[in-house]
């Protein structure tokens, strides 16, 4: 984990920051990091095509699946290489922000 | 930060004041109920511009979100090489900006003539004026004609398309290739890096080809770059050529176009007579980044601070996409654009409500590309905010690109465009 010294850094000044207003810092920052993966996986999560959804999908499943691509448990085309460049922290952000979204209809 | 943070504020008030008169004059839209946070004018409804809009308005609450932008619907430039190809069909690619409207985006169809920066407006080439608390641009890349003889001409006589903007140039290529006699030589040019899509040239060589190789099978494709070697995806790309083209599609390096003549394309010790002759220019940030003075980096692109993506030129402006001058190993893309968007909208909310910005963003790319009319690669990267840098530095161990081409990734391409033109377009 190396690798994310400089990001886990930055992550701690974060909490150095004034409250913000609403909603809770995590809960921003968990939407933002969640927001990079609407490309594929759909607008909060709402994904079409073969692309797998993620809205409601619960925490501790995204959170597994993730590290089953990092470790190569679960095979990838891309995700393997997409779930190195976010760090354990970030990806709890997401899942949770993902998990409380209602699933696409 | 502080600083730039409370004149934003007390701009507004100022400005909301000052405009609430002026917009009752000019007989506008009525501003929606409650007390807007602040108005943005996003320029350029490409994959920048429109998701900038859609996650403003997604985000921010009641915040008052103008777009505009010149063309009256959105055509995709990734999937674009698949109708050249004849794989698909530029509807395929055509969006409406309806459901962005839908979702509380105020459209303009028009074209920005002036942005005064010190009056925080905009001005549009039939006069309109659009007051902004913060603006949004996404411009895009204009061409540097100057840099090969005779393109201008060229590409205004029809003669030579570029089609590095998806829409008639699409189409104009499309029916040169198809009227070409079988036998015929098409001849692709490449311009020096940076330009945008850096694998977009050798997608659009491996689709032309497939068609070639189908409907055309004399027919010759010289990939012309100017670039000493294939500069995305090499291996995967060369593989391609040699697997499914070899005798078809010749690949140079070091082949720099200089000037057009006719059919003619003129590298610097040799000429290439081409039947279908396309020309990606060398490129630059859009003409609007440059007449608002956001051109800051080697004459040619925008440099932005990237925790907020504010233009380092010019305070009140937000600069996306390939305008920007680009972090470390980030592509110009459509994919990072829609990134970039993200950022700036979670910032321009913070700022107008006079809170810190994110501290620590992410974006990251990904990009498909057809090697055959259904193979496909991809190269994927991360990318962190440094603080100490004070730039998006990629993930040491992440991304990556395919292990080998595959229709799995061809089926996850077609879903890829599908998911982010909803994102952008609401729709």
């Amino acid at each position: 984990m190396t690798p994310w010294m400089p990001a886990l850094a930055a992550a701690a000044t974060f909490s150095a920051w004034p409250a913000l207003a609403q909603p809770a810092p995590d809960a921003l920052l968990g939407r933002n990091l969640a927001a990079t993966c609407a490309n594929c996986h759909g607008t909060n999560g709402q994904a079409r095509g073969e692309m797998r959804p993620l809205a409601g999908v619960p925490a501790a499943k995204i959170v597994a699946a993730v590290a089953d691509f990092r470790s190569g448990a679960l095979p990838a085309t891309i995700m393997h290489q997409i779930a190195k460049g976010y760090s354990d922290e970030q990806i709890r952000l997401v899942a949770a922000y993902f998990a409380a979204q209602p699933a696409a209809k | 930060m502080t600083r730039s943070l409370s004149s934003d504020a007390g701009r507004r008030r100022f400005l909301g004041a000052a405009a609430a008169g002026g917009l009752a004059l000019a007989g506008c839209a009525a501003t929606p109920a409650g007390p807007s946070i602040g108005r943005v004018v996003v320029v350029g409804g490409g994959f920048g511009g429109a998701t900038a809009a859609r996650y403003l308005r997604l985000w921010g609450g009641n915040v008052d979100v103008t777009l505009v932008e010149r063309n009256a619907g959105f055509v995709s430039c990734p999937i674009s090489n698949l109708v050249l190809g004849g794989f698909r069909a530029i509807g395929d690619i055509s969006r409406s900006y309806d459901s962005l409207r839908a979702a509380g985006v105020k459209l303009v169809q028009g074209e920005v003539v002036a942005i005064d920066a010190a009056q925080r407006q905009v001005r549009l080439a039939d006069g309109t004026r659009l007051p902004y608390d913060r603006l949004i641009v996404s411009p895009g890349v204009d061409f540097m004609l100057d840099q090969v003889g005779g393109l201008a001409a060229a590409l205004d006589s029809g003669r030579v398309q570029h089609a590095w903007k998806a829409g008639p140039a699409t189409l104009a290529l499309r029916r040169q290739l198809v009227d070409m006699p079988d036998g015929g030589v098409v001849a692709i040019t490449i311009p020096k890096v940076p330009y945008r899509c850096p694998p977009g040239p050798y997608e659009r060589a491996c689709t032309i080809a497939a068609y070639l190789k189908q409907a055309k099978p004399r027919s010759k494709l010289l990939l012309l770059d100017a670039n000493p070697e294939v500069q995305s995806k090499k291996a995967l790309f060369e593989r391609a050529f040699s697997e499914h083209y070899a005798g078809l599609l010749e690949y140079r390096p070091n082949a720099e176009l200089k000037e057009v003549a006719g059919n003619v394309a003129r590298l610097e010790f040799e000429d290439v007579r081409a039947d279908v002759l396309n020309v990606v220019p060398p490129q630059r940030a859009g003409d609007l980044a440059r007449s608002a003075g956001l051109v800051n980096v080697n004459g040619r692109w925008a440099g932005v601070h990237w925790l907020t993506m504010e233009s380092t030129a010019v305070p009140g402006i937000h600069v996306l996409g390939d305008a920007t001058f680009s972090a470390p190993l980030m592509p110009k893309s459509g994919h990072i654009a829609n990134q970039h968007a993200k950022v700036a909208a979670a910032a321009v909310i913070q700022l107008l409500q006079g809170e810190p910005v994110n501290p620590t963003p992410v974006v990251m790319n990904t990009c498909y590309s057809f090697v055959t009319g259904r193979d496909v690669i991809h190269v994927a990267s991360v990318h962190q905010y440094d603080n100490a840098e004070k730039t998006f530095k990629t993930v040491p161990g992440s991304g990556g690109v395919s292990a080998a081409a595959s229709q799995l990734e061809g089926r996850y391409a077609l879903s890829w465009a599908e998911n982010i033109w909803a994102d952008m377009l609401a729709g």
